[in-house]
């Protein structure tokens, strides 16, 4: 049975941290709000961009010299994972769902004799994946000092990929990333970006062919694809920015939940023991004085 | 009141500029072109350069734009660049920054093709910077 003491002590403690679980959950419900608006105003583009290059590759369906980027290596012996994680933690299940859904999508491909390499930003995902693939894990690109994500952060991550297509170190890409739905709701998601799984437009809206390119398709598509995985990952990362705010709030929330519990039942038994004492030194008065 | 179309620019970070305009001129990259209302469907990439924007009974917008294409129909003209900074709020220094970066380029370019790029790029730059 813990003393006054010890109970007093263990109050106090609970407290204290719930007021900082309260805290960090205010700081994510206020993040989440500029992370949410900072994924929205980004949709435009990633949009437009779909729209530009469905109505490209109708147009290039059936050509020669198709991009390599759009039509793959032939080849899917190489698989280039891009796990995108947060860089902290306490946020509830969110990077380990992501990690998991990779790690099976890594052991799938094993199981199937294909070659793996990893490339996680973001240091939470590398932490979790070393365990197992340290021996595939190619490097780790932290965004730890970014405050605001620019696109540009996420251009370094495309062209990092993109110098290693050229070289041929891969076949396949993929990036894995955790898709915002709501608050509550973060779903991992996995997309492949190389080569390029471009949204296919009904044959009766082939507005496509009635344009005038300037240059021709080819050269106008072998310019915009690069840029499609930098917005790809652009848009993963902000989603996942906006999912790792809101997995944290709801994390915090039931933490601080859980400590008002737990200092409700540490107080019952603080003050059942304090009666207990009293009555005790009561007793021992009395009969004390009746022994007299 | 003048005939108009449906005009946006959209940078990765957010919509910059949306409605109705009466001319923009687009710096594409086999040359400038003027867009108004009714222009033959049209895709075109981009060069570094400066997007003249005349909206609907407004004065002209002049923005800086850098990588990205053009698509534009008879109703509507849409931008999508990777980075749009209205001319106001380019400063000198930051182009001399970007002109030095490009001329580190052409320096270090090891093929000729690189070479050829980095090189367009910075006359881009040095024509930008004249009128600036």
């Amino acid at each position: 049975m813990p003393s006054l003491k010890d109970l007093r002590n263990r109050i106090a403690s609970v407290t204290a941290t719930q007021k900082i679980t309260k805290a960090m959950q205010m700081v994510a419900a206020a993040k989440l709000r500029r992370a949410q608006a900072h994924a929205e105003s980004a949709r435009p583009y990633a949009e437009r961009m779909d729209v530009v290059l469905a109505n490209l590759s109708a147009a290039m369906r059936g050509r020669e010299g198709a991009p390599r980027l759009m039509v793959g290596t032939g080849d899917d012996k190489v698989h280039l994972l891009i796990v995108c994680t947060a860089e902290r933690g306490l946020c509830g299940g969110f990077n380990s769902s992501i990690v998991r859904l990779a790690r099976d999508h890594a052991n799938r491909l094993i199981a199937q004799g294909k070659q793996v390499k990893i490339l996680c930003v973001g240091k939470k995902g590398q932490d979790q994946l070393k365990r197992l693939f340290s021996r595939y894990i190619l490097d780790t690109i932290s965004l730890r000092e970014v405050k605001r994500l620019a696109f540009s952060d996420a251009r370094n991550i495309g062209d990092r990929v993109l110098a290693m297509f050229d070289a041929g170190e891969f076949d396949v890409a993929t990036v894995f990333f955790s898709r915002f739905k709501s608050v509550i709701a973060q779903i991992p998601t996995a997309q492949q970006v190389i080569p390029a799984n471009v949204p296919e437009i009904e044959a009766g809206e082939g507005a496509g062919s009635a344009y005038e390119y300037e240059p021709d398709e080819a050269d106008i598509l072998a310019d915009l694809l690069p840029r499609n995985i930098s917005v790809q990952i652009f848009r993963a990362l902000l989603e996942n920015a906006a999912s790792e705010q809101g997995a944290r709030m709801s994390a915090m929330d039931s933490a601080t939940r859980n400590a008002g519990e737990m200092i409700d039942k540490l107080t019952l038994s603080y003050n059942r023991q304090r009666q207990a004492q009293i009555t005790k030194e009561l007793i021992e008065i009395i009969s004390g004085a009746e022994a007299l | 009141m003048a005939k108009t179309f449906k005009f946006e620019l959209v940078s990765p970070e957010k919509l910059v500029i949306s409605g109705n305009a009466t001319q923009v001129v687009v710096p594409g990259s086999e040359g400038a072109f003027a867009v108004l209302p009714g222009h033959a469907p049209v895709m075109s990439t981009l060069k570094p350069g400066v997007l003249d924007i005349t909206m609907d009974g407004e004065a002209e917008t002049r923005i800086f734009v850098r990588g990205g294409f053009a698509e534009g129909g008879p109703e509507s003209l849409t931008v999508l660049a990777e980075q749009a900074i209205p001319m106001a709020e380019l400063d000198a220094a930051a182009l001399a920054e970007e002109v030095r970066n490009a001329e580190d380029d052409v320096k270090d370019a090891r093929d000729d093709e690189t070479r050829a790029r980095a090189s367009e790029r910075l006359d881009h730059l040095r024509q930008l910077q004249g009128s600036l």
